[in-house]
């Protein structure tokens, strides 16, 4: 076949036009007016429209200039190279997709509740303090993570990132990193789980709305598999319009007299979690989780979309203040600790999520259609995710403090009831009257004191925006519907999450009893899954029985486990940078792999370290085992037994914690051995696949310039002339 | 007013067959065609379908946080 090899990436000239100089100073200027009221406003009303507009311009810039630079200088893409896609086309996991299709994929399996979750917790140092972060954070660190590794699988045939550790830093880094990842991800199960547990304890209309999400998704899975084969979009609609019904018909579970049933407290709630996880996880993948999948990622392109036009239109002012007191003295009630390293470690996902690594290498690699548009993918995607992140950041920071305080720290702390929370809510410097809280929750219809784990808290935030810019009277609506669509997010990451789980534990065991390795053996499949689901079904346990708030407890385990594993990906990407004789362009991985141990080291070290109970866990069981040999009860215990709860799942928290941390140093430990080794020879070999010529062409970003669109359209007519001999 | 109405349709036309192919829809029209080109005959969709659950059911894709 005649195919002439495409050129090498033009050298940008089209790009200084005169037209788009200009364009790029007004962003540029636009960034720095929002930028500036958001660092000289204080004490006065600021339209949380500054934070969206200083992010969009942010990541304009970044887009343009900072991804293009490590794109074209740095990776040095080359579209002259087959991507694996290109090579090993099996119309199974190696396809060549389009581009705009594979970013939605890509999307919507890196964002899900962590992005909405994190920036809402750390609302309570401030409105400022996060956005910084978010937005320095993705640009600088996260985006540059996901682009970094989705590369780097790209060369290497879409291998994983444990099998990319093992390969080019070695079996000990290799074996810590596998262990690393399976227990993070337990974590991660866990504290996911434990929002939704949180979101629906107590609350008839959430149990029943997301209750009925499992007969939708079976309902689906059926019409799919027998009635209409085939027809996604169709039935997703269907589903969507049944779900919605399920929202509203919440409303009148009361008046139907299911209230009383389906009013469940946590403990049941885990009961059925994990019940429903390990049934989701062995059934075929057709029934529920694949429906699930399409009702979930369907709404939460929806609701993003959606909650950016009502902030648009709504244009809430922000009522938290830009810097609140506790970033600087670390007793905030929604989590302990200082603005350094917590705020760091509480927004993971939305500026740097060590869990996206997973995605991007594996998954993703397999699919791209030419080696340029790694960029997109992998830093674009991750910016689509920052966003998400800012919009939840503002949606908590247009409650009123008193009520986002009272709604966020632990029952121990509030009492339960409005007229002790309000009195708790004026100890910490903030007020708000008894009726106030409880008018409140009934214009939600929804107990709102202490529900903690950020869900309630951003689904108020969002019935607010969404009562404001669509017409008043469905807050309770939008409450519930925000409510729904997180804990979609969620079952749905648990559902894949323990399926992702039960994949790895089987390959490994594999590797020493092959039979268990097989994914059609049902004693391996059912066994495997049920190790999986205990694992993150006692640390969601522990959570919720503990009198310290789970949320309290676990988030910040959650956090730095995440970024435990960015550290993870990072300390590869710096290897493979050495290895590869970059030294020139190390510190682009290198800078944000710094930060990223110096953040996660120090919270390792005061999680397990600090003599202050607040914070250290093991000082936590210390404090609690003395004033329980004194026979007093302290901080949040009812009686003697919550006071063994506490001593037990703080040393557990802990030793989970140091464990991490050890994991994390020893793979960084053996990468530092080949980094001198690589810096003393220039380069070493790595396990990158030989180029081969491409054949393929498709323009590199969201939209094809001029030039792209005519070397496809010659290329397209240059191939049906040669029809008949398809690849 | 005319031409805003093609340019609709255009629209339209775009974000349907986005949501064809990023829900997998369109799968099907590739395959057909591929087997019109290769001169062999299509399975049914019902067995592709069937197929394509079968791939699924092997792999395991993540979906984060």
């Amino acid at each position: 076949m005649s195919t002439t090899t495409p050129t090498a990436p033009p050298s940008g000239s089209a790009s200084r036009s005169p037209v788009s100089i200009v364009v790029w100073v007004l962003v540029a200027l636009v960034g720095a007016a929002c930028w500036t009221v958001l660092a000289l406003s204080r004490g006065e009303d600021v339209s949380a429209l500054w934070i969206l507009f200083a992010a969009l311009s942010s990541y304009a810039i970044a887009y343009r200039f900072y991804a293009r630079f490590i794109g074209r200088k740095v990776l040095k893409l080359d579209d002259r190279r087959a991507t694996p896609a290109e090579r090993l086309e099996n119309g199974a996991d190696f396809e060549v997709t389009d581009r705009r299709v594979l970013f939605g994929h890509h999307f919507a399996a890196i964002a899900g509740a962590g992005p909405l979750v994190g920036p809402v917790l750390a609302a309570q140092m401030g409105y400022l303090p996060g956005t910084i972060w978010i937005i320095v954070g993705v640009i600088f660190a996260g985006a540059v993570q996901d682009m970094v590794v989705l590369f780097f699988s790209m060369r290497r045939d879409g291998k994983s990132l444990g099998q990319m550790i093992r390969e080019e830093i070695g079996v000990v880094g290799g074996t810590a990193a596998l262990i690393a990842v399976f227990a993070i991800m337990i974590i991660i199960l866990a504290v996911l789980s434990l929002v939704v547990v949180n979101a629906l304890a107590e609350s008839p209309w959430g149990v029943f709305s997301i209750g009925l999400t499992i007969p939708i998704a079976l309902f689906m899975g059926f019409y799919l598999r027998y009635l209409r084969p085939g027809r996604v979009l169709e039935t997703t609609a269907i589903g969507v319009v049944l779900l919605l019904l399920a929202i509203v018909g919440g409303g009148y579970v009361e008046t139907w007299g299911l209230g009383e049933a389906l009013t469940l407290d946590k403990e049941t709630l885990t009961l059925l979690l994990v019940a429903y996880g390990f049934v989701a996880s062995i059934l075929p993948v057709w029934m529920l989780l694949t429906p699930r999948d399409y009702l979930s990622t369907f709404m939460k392109v929806g609701v993003i979309i959606l909650l950016a036009a009502g902030l648009v239109l709504a244009n809430p002012a922000l009522s938290t203040e830009a810097v609140t007191p506790f970033a600087s003295s670390g007793e905030g009630p929604v989590f302990a600790g200082k603005l350094f390293p917590f705020l760091f470690i509480t927004i993971a996902c939305g500026a740097l999520s060590g869990f996206h690594a997973l995605i991007s290498s594996g998954t993703t690699p397999k699919l791209v259609a030419k080696e340029r548009q790694v960029k997109m993918i992998g830093y674009g995607g991750m910016l689509m995710e920052s966003f998400v992140a800012i919009s939840a950041l503002i949606a908590a920071c247009v409650i009123d403090p008193g009520l986002y305080f009272a709604m966020n720290s632990p029952v121990g702390a509030t009492g339960g009831d409005a007229a002790s929370a309000s009195e708790f809510v004026a100890t910490l410097g903030f007020s708000i009257s008894p009726d106030a809280l409880t008018a409140a929750a009934a214009s939600v219809e929804e107990e709102l004191i202490s529900r903690t784990g950020g869900a309630p808290t951003l689904a108020f935030g969002i019935s607010l925006i969404f009562s404001d810019a669509f017409g008043g009277g469905l807050a309770a609506f939008w409450y519930h519907f925000a409510i729904m669509f997180e804990a979609l997010f969620i079952l749905t990451a648990v559902d894949a999450g323990t399926r992702v789980g039960r994949f790895m534990l089987q390959d490994t065991v594999g590797n020493f009893w092959p039979k268990f390795g097989d994914t059609s053996w049902k004693p391996a499949a059912w066994g495997a899954s049920a190790v999986v689901v205990a694992c993150w079904g006692y640390m969601l346990y522990v959570g919720v029985t503990d009198p310290l708030g789970g949320i309290n407890q676990l988030f910040p385990l959650f956090g730095i486990a995440n970024q435990l594993l960015a550290a993870i990906a990072l300390t590869l990407c710096v290897t493979l940078f050495l290895k590869h004789g970059w030294v020139k362009w190390v510190w682009v991985p290198g800078v944000p792999l710094a930060w990223d141990l110096v953040v996660t080291m120090t919270a390792s070290y005061q999680k397990v370290f600090s003599d202050n109970p607040a914070i250290g866990y093991f000082a936590q069981a210390d404090a609690t085992r003395e004033a329980r040999d004194a026979g007093q009860l302290s901080g949040a215990a009812q009686n003697a037994d919550q006071m063994d709860v506490i001593i037990r799942n703080s040393t557990t928290n802990g030793i989970l914690q140091a464990t991490f941390a050890v994991l994390v140093i020893v793979v960084v430990a053996n990468a530092a051995v080949v980094w001198a080794r690589a810096l003393r020879a220039g380069s070493l070999p790595t396990t990158e696949v030989a180029a081969v010529p491409s054949e393929l062409v498709a323009p590199a970003d969201f939209v094809a310039t001029k030039e792209e669109k005519a070397e496809l359209a010659a290329w397209e007519a240059e191939r049906s002339e040669t029809s008949g001999t398809r690849s | 007013m005319s031409a805003a109405v093609a340019r609709l349709h255009r629209a339209a036309a775009g974000v349907r067959w986005y949501l064809r192919a990023f829900s997998g829809e369109s799968r099907w029209d590739a395959y057909v065609a591929a087997c019109a080109a290769d001169g062999t005959s299509p399975i049914s969709r019902r067995e592709f379908e069937r197929h394509r659950d079968h791939l699924r059911e092997h792999t395991a894709q993540g979906r984060c946080c």
